[in-house]
């Protein structure tokens, strides 16, 4: 018999949920909320119920390497419960060393399996960085390293999704000094459309977004100059936060725990990077819009731009200047040369009154005799 | 009863600075005076205990207002210059900052050993005669320009997020070259400690050359007057790197 008839013809996602117990009902509720996270109007909604009504599921293969698979958690703990049913269950993580039940030889298998039967159809999904010190022995699996791996998954990808800071800008591990050489994905891999997903995790409905972006439209969200969905991170957290009256008024917490802090105010002179920090963590929030860390009263470390752990300390917005030591900040070093100026100027005044002596004895006396010659 | 030495001087009036770089200077001088009291409030403000709303007051937000608003003169009256510097007369010229020739840098070298160092030439003190700029205050005020640019390009890139406006959003590329705001930021900050060092010394300088050399420094800023000792008028002894193309 011929191999190809055996396949079962994939499942919608529709197909999916009916089958998992959800109601019509439930499903259209998905539908809207993905709709509306993805930033599209109230009359797209159609498209995204039709399109999970009809389009087979996406073959996605999720790979780990360096990072702690905090993108995982906070991807099967999106609010909706669909979204992890949906888009973990079933869609398809047809590979993903943390959620799959093979392990082993057969894990791998089913890696080259889903490689080759949707040949540039499968979504690759990437958490973690890649380290490339010492050949890339800092990280491997089944005997090969991640670099390895990558490059043989990312060749028939129809696109790379780029998990989290790890996957997007290196995160923690590739901190100065970057022992392993930590490198994010959109270094070592070119020529295929590669979505940053930043933050450290990033938000599971921002997760799901993507996804559900990619199965409604078949196209790769749009994104920024830096790679990542416009629809989630073209605003500052600064720009949407709820404490934003407070930093235009001038009302602002000194310490986190004196009367300003009890009142809510902003969260700026405790060095929130809410300012310098792209997401959309005042607007969705986490934990099915429970709260958020700005909400918790904790300013925003800015975790989903890159370098985020070089960036200064983690309660100071004020950076320190490289090689004058930590405790040197931009306005220490400039106080300083402004005392330096001041001694040299001082100095160089006293010096013109004696190296330049004749000269200006010359104006005092002519002027002087002028003065005299003139009639009073 | 004049000192048998005593040269007394006949003094020729010489217009240096016209009206629009006059204007340019002194507009120059105001936002950036407001650029920086405004900056340091913005990078850190003072925590009010205000028994107020947030929805009565608005001392952040008006720091913020007059910091974009005064960015903005800055920007324009900056471009200004650089048409003037095409435009203007030769005091003006884009050469007088420059330094493509050899010229240049002798002159350059000359102010360095006269007006710092203060060395003598056969026991004699020396003087450098310029009518405009020297070519070391040219290239100091070349750097100036490169600093407005860099503070254009990073206060825009911060800014272009917010503005609504074709023009600051064309600096949006900024931050995503630099690696994100908060370099962004950080190098707007640090340069500006750059216009201070400068507004310090430029004032010292200018006092010590009008006490120096007698020749209307101060003043020139107002009315766009300098004077020259007529025999160096005459003998064309005066000095000006890179002077325009001899026609």
């Amino acid at each position: 018999m011929d191999n190809e008839m055996l396949e079962v013809k994939q499942p919608t996602y529709y197909e999916e949920v009916i089958r998992k117990g959800y109601d019509r009902r439930d499903f259209m509720k998905f539908a809207s909320m993905m709709a509306a996270f993805i930033g599209l109007e109230k009359s797209a909604i159609g498209q995204v119920a039709t399109a999970m009504e009809t389009k087979p599921r996406i073959p996605i293969i999720w790979l780990h390497f360096q990072e702690c698979t905090c993108c995982s958690e906070s991807f099967i703990r999106s609010s909706h419960p669909m979204v992890a049913d949906i888009l973990l269950d079933m869609v398809s993580l047809d590979y993903t060393e943390t959620l799959m039940a093979a392990s082993g030889v057969q894990a791998e298998q089913s890696l080259k399996n889903t490689m080759k039967k949707y040949k540039g159809e499968y979504i690759l999904c990437v958490e973690g960085s890649v380290p490339v010190a010492a050949d890339g022995v800092y990280c491997m699996i089944g005997g090969k390293t991640s670099m390895h791996i990558l490059e043989e998954a990312a060749a028939d990808a129809k696109a790379i999704i780029a998990w989290g800071s790890c996957a997007s800008n290196g995160c923690v591990q590739s901190a100065k000094p970057n022992p392993t050489q930590a490198t994010p994905i959109h270094k070592l891999i070119t020529g295929k459309p590669i979505i940053k997903v930043p933050g450290c995790p990033p938000i599971g409905e921002v997760m799901a977004g993507v996804i559900v972006h990619l199965l409604t439209f078949g196209t790769i969200p749009e994104l920024d100059r830096v790679g990542r969905p416009k629809a989630f991170y073209s605003k500052r957290v600064h720009d949407s936060c709820y404490r934003r009256p407070y930093f235009d008024a001038g009302l602002f917490v000194e310490t986190f725990d004196d009367e300003n802090a009890k009142k809510g105010y902003c969260l700026y002179n405790v060095g929130c990077k809410g300012p310098t920090t792209y997401n959309a963590c005042g607007v969705m929030k986490w934990n099915g819009g429970t709260s958020y860390p700005i909400q918790s009263g904790h300013g925003c470390i800015g975790c989903s731009e890159e370098n985020y752990w070089d960036n200064g300390r983690l309660y100071d917005r004020a950076s320190s200047f490289a090689g004058f030591g930590i405790e040197a900040s931009a306005d220490t070093i400039g106080k300083i040369a402004l005392g330096a100026t001041g001694v040299a100027i001082a100095a160089h005044a006293v010096a013109t009154n004696f190296g330049k002596k004749e000269s200006i004895h010359e104006l005092e006396v002519e002027g002087k005799e002028s003065e005299h010659e003139l009639p009073s | 009863m004049a000192n048998k030495f005593l040269h007394i001087h006949r003094l020729r009036r010489v217009y240096v600075w016209e009206l629009p770089v006059r204007f340019y200077h002194w507009l120059n001088a105001a936002v950036i005076i407001a650029l920086i009291v405004t900056g340091f409030y913005i990078s850190n403000p003072l925590s009010l205990m205000s028994q107020k709303e947030a929805s009565q007051v608005y001392t952040m937000g008006w720091f913020r207002y007059v910091h974009f608003a005064a960015a903005y003169l800055f920007f324009f009256n900056f471009l200004f210059r650089i048409y003037w510097g095409f435009v203007g007369n030769k005091y003006a010229n884009w050469r007088q900052f420059i330094p493509v020739s050899k010229r240049f840098f002798q002159e350059m070298w000359t102010v360095f050993k006269i007006d710092i160092l203060m060395l003598k030439k056969g026991g004699k003190e020396q003087h450098h005669l310029s009518i405009g700029h020297n070519a070391m205050a040219g290239f100091i005020y070349f750097l100036t320009f490169i600093a407005f640019l860099v503070q254009c390009l990073t206060g825009f890139g911060l800014y272009a997020e917010m503005g609504g406006w074709w023009l600051p959003r064309l600096f949006a590329w900024v931050p995503s070259v630099l690696g994100g705001d908060y370099l962004t930021r950080a190098i707007h900050h640090w340069a500006m400690w750059f216009f201070i060092l400068f507004a310090v010394i430029h004032v010292y300088l200018v006092f010590y050359h009008d006490y120096v050399e007698g020749r209307g420094e101060i003043s020139s800023m107002g009315g766009g007057w300098k004077f020259i000792e007529e025999d160096v008028f005459d003998e064309n002894k005066h000095q000006t790197p890179n002077p325009e193309k001899k026609k």
